[in-house]
């Protein structure tokens, strides 16, 4: 199992810079690039959120691990802010006409939907998202 | 993102490139706002070579269609594919916009 890591600062400005860390090694490790782009989407929408909500003296660090298991491309993202699940938020209501819709929670919400394995936990005083996707397109 | 704009058969229509996220996203929300400011009523997102869209990007679609709304406007996606097309779906957005094969279906409608 091949496994790579780096740091980042928690601001919106360093998410250009992760997404491209997990989808270059994405392609290199022979994720299907429809799933590379789930990957990209899933990485924004997490750490947006990381970014927004998670230190209350921003900014603090995100670490960014990658795995390449046998039947799944892992990634983890691990801070040390505040206790936050994202897996917690509210699921839009999909189906709310558009004076009363909200847009919270829709990038979690896309997250779980693009992404074949998604959980939260946290330890050690992190908190640890788990996104992963099989290799293939589907 | 590359954005184009131009008035055809009384629509805006406007063109992205690239990607709507959250690098850009409010800034494409305050072009709309402008354009909706200097008069612009009937928007038609021309979405053909809009390759992503994040949560920040349906933000400021949404943002300025209930804008327009507020304006007795409108505003249409056509030509979506690929991720966009999927997050659009997924998401329900297709439910609370308009959204059209491609340009010539979307200026058929009022």
């Amino acid at each position: 199992m091949d496994t790579v890591e780096r740091t980042f600062v928690a601001s919106l400005d360093t998410i250009p810079a992760m997404i491209e860390f997990v989808s270059s090694t994405a392609e290199t490790f022979g994720v299907h690039p429809k799933r590379v782009m789930h990957l990209e989407l899933a990485v924004e929408e997490a750490t947006a959120n990381i970014c927004s909500y998670a230190y209350e003296i921003p900014p603090g660090e995100v670490t960014i691990k990658i795995s390449r298991e046998p039947e799944l491309f892992r990634i983890e993202l691990i801070d040390s802010g505040v206790p936050f699940d994202p897996m917690a938020m509210e699921t839009p209501d999909l189906k709310a006409e558009l004076e009363s819709r909200q847009v919270g929670g829709l990038g979690v919400f896309l997250i779980r939907r693009m992404l074949d394995d998604v959980h939260y936990s946290r330890s050690a005083g992190q908190n640890i998202l788990s996104l992963a996707v099989r290799y293939g397109e589907k | 993102m590359n954005v184009k704009t131009q008035e055809e058969k009384g629509y805006w229509v406007v063109k992205l490139e690239g990607r709507l996220d959250i690098s850009n996203s409010s800034q494409f929300e305050q072009d709309c706002m402008n354009w909706i400011e200097q008069g612009q009523r009937k928007f038609i997102l021309d979405l053909a070579a809009l390759e992503y869209i994040s949560s920040a990007g349906l933000r400021s679609i949404l943002a300025a269609t209930k804008k327009l709304k507020a304006q007795n406007g409108s505003l249409a996606l056509c030509s979506l594919s690929g991720l966009v097309e999927e997050v659009v779906t997924v998401s329900g957005f297709d439910n609370i916009l308009q959204v059209f094969p491609d340009l010539d279906q979307a200026m058929k409608e009022e």
